[in-house]
């Protein structure tokens, strides 16, 4: 684990343990649990049972999964907070939810009704064209999208605890989750290789803070957990984006816009979470492919017109 | 199987030991200890019981197998833990809550005195941690919260702690734990594993 001075916003824990709570390595800390895991988006308790039955480590509260919410069109905004509420109290693993990027009186309720965690989305229509979150000023920790090296950087200087590569959510198309893998991946290799003299211009070109720079090219990773998100549909999509190498994975709506049966959801989600496990084991792969039958129809990533570009959003 | 097994291998190695992944039985067999890492315990259950590794987990284990569990593997060691739908491993006496102290902002760093670490207090790391209670008369306390309830414990080969040793970079804790296989395995041979 390493340490991030700067966000640490820790208090002393009133739970009679001692200790304090809040700071960076508890924040950074959950995203390490959940590793080698699969967070489901889901949009009801029932979902939610589903998504724990199957072997989820996480959870997302929505409204809508990504697919719905680009066929609905209009304004998407953080889900009503008694669905949250309803998923919270059905489930015992970790609940995330979603606010919009620079909406942070929306991540100020989802704190203070108990997320465990917060995902500063592109899927939701941005409140701010400009300014993120000022994610170091709340206790509850905070994931974000990026599509490159300097992007994840700049949302960890923001005090992002998590970070997962975008993608494009709803379509069902895993080419953006694997062109921005690459790009973080390519980015960290270069850096990695890049002589001390050439780091304060790399840090420059990057728009992002020296300090994490040199971090990231001491670690050869980011400082915090990465996943992929944004286009994961079948297991193979999954072992794809783990042998790229993320070390977790979410499924938007891979999973429940697949098919309306509960049954073949329950299967294609554990189908899933055991392909996270066992990416590296191609007969283990073709075992959990067996007997799926229907996988959500998608859209061709490259087919979209520019405002509908989901990943665009936020830099 | 899942969790944050990469951190417990690099501080196994800091320690001189040598760390391996283990998903199957053949890597289950191969191996002289294991830790069961931090993780979601539901997540972790699921995929012993999916990938057949429950039973000889519970087998080798009752013949001597030395294993720590850190937190969801405090959890999955336990005899009783009131909020998992599915059966633990069941093998320590003692019973598990789940996120005992509540969601995730809730979760806490402090210092601990631990029975069997010199050199002064352990940094102690607790995400969504579990507390340990109903010891049985087998069953050893190692540190308690300044409230005295139990966050870590031994019982013959099997340890439990309801923290992350593996997200500092102390590696005391785990140097406690190779010294605890390398006594059950001397003339065997030694090797290490992280489920």
């Amino acid at each position: 684990m390493t340490s991030n001075p700067a966000s640490s916003n820790g208090s002393r824990a009133d739970n009679g343990a001692g200790g304090e709570t809040a700071t960076w390595t508890v924040k950074a800390g959950l995203a390490q649990m959940l590793k080698g895991g699969v967070i489901m988006d889901v949009v009801t308790a029932e979902h939610a049972k589903i998504a724990e039955e199957a072997g989820a480590c996480a959870v997302m509260a929505l409204e809508r999964v990504p697919a719905d919410i680009r066929a609905a069109g209009g304004v998407a905004r953080m889900s009503r907070v008694d669905l949250i509420e309803d998923i919270m109290r059905t489930v015992t693993i970790p609940v995330m939810a979603k606010a919009r990027i620079g909406h942070f009186v929306e991540a100020q309720i989802l704190e203070s009704i108990g997320v465990d965690y917060v995902d500063e989305s592109e899927v939701l229509t941005p409140a701010d064209e400009t300014f993120h979150i000022n994610k170091h000023a709340f206790k509850v920790p905070f994931v974000c999208g990026c599509r490159d090296l300097g992007e994840a950087l700049r949302r960890i200087a923001e005090g992002a605890a998590m970070i997962r590569t975008k993608g494009e959510a709803g379509t069902g198309d895993i080419v953006e989750a694997v062109r921005h893998m690459r790009s973080l991946h390519g980015g960290i290799r270069k850096l990695v290789n890049a002589p001390e003299d050439e780091l304060a211009n790399i840090a420059k070109e990057l728009q992002a803070p020296l300090e994490l720079v040199r971090e990231v090219k001491r670690l050869g990773k980011l400082p915090v957990v990465n996943f992929s998100a944004g286009g994961v549909a079948t297991p193979a999509d999954a072992a794809l984006m783990m042998q790229l190498g993320a070390e977790g994975v979410f499924v938007g709506s891979g999973i429940f816009k697949a098919s309306e049966k509960p049954s073949e959801q329950a299967q294609l989600a554990a189908a899933i979470v055991k392909a996270v496990t066992h990416f590296q084991d191609p007969a283990m792969l073709a075992e959990v492919s067996r007997g799926i039958s229907s996988l959500m129809p998608g859209r061709a990533a490259a087919s979209l017109p520019l405002a509908e570009q989901l990943a665009a959003r936020g830099n | 199987m899942q969790g944050d097994f990469a951190e417990h291998i690099r501080h196994l190695e800091a320690v001189g030991a040598q760390a391996s992944e283990v998903r199957t039985v053949a890597q289950l067999d191969a191996c002289d200890g294991l830790i069961i890492p931090g993780g979601e315990s539901t997540t972790i259950a699921r995929l012993l019981l999916a990938f057949n590794l429950m039973d000889p987990l519970r087998e080798r284990i009752r013949s001597g197998l030395p294993v720590w569990g850190t937190c969801a593997g405090a959890i999955m060691l336990a005899r009783d833990v009131p909020a998992l739908d599915r059966p633990p491993i069941g093998v320590m006496d003692i019973t598990v809550d789940r996120n005992a102290f509540g969601r995730q902002i809730d979760s806490f760093e402090a210092d601990l005195t631990v029975r069997g670490i010199d050199d002064g207090p352990l940094h102690a790391v607790f995400i969504r941690a579990p507390v340990i209670r109903n010891l049985g008369p087998s069953v050893e306390v190692l540190a308690q919260l300044e409230d005295g309830r139990v966050v870590a414990c031994r019982e013959g080969a099997l340890l439990a702690t309801s923290f992350h040793p593996e997200l500092t970079t102390d590696s005391r804790f785990h140097r406690l734990f190779v010294e605890l296989v390398r006594a059950r395995a001397r003339g065997v041979g030694e090797r290490e594993a992280t489920a």
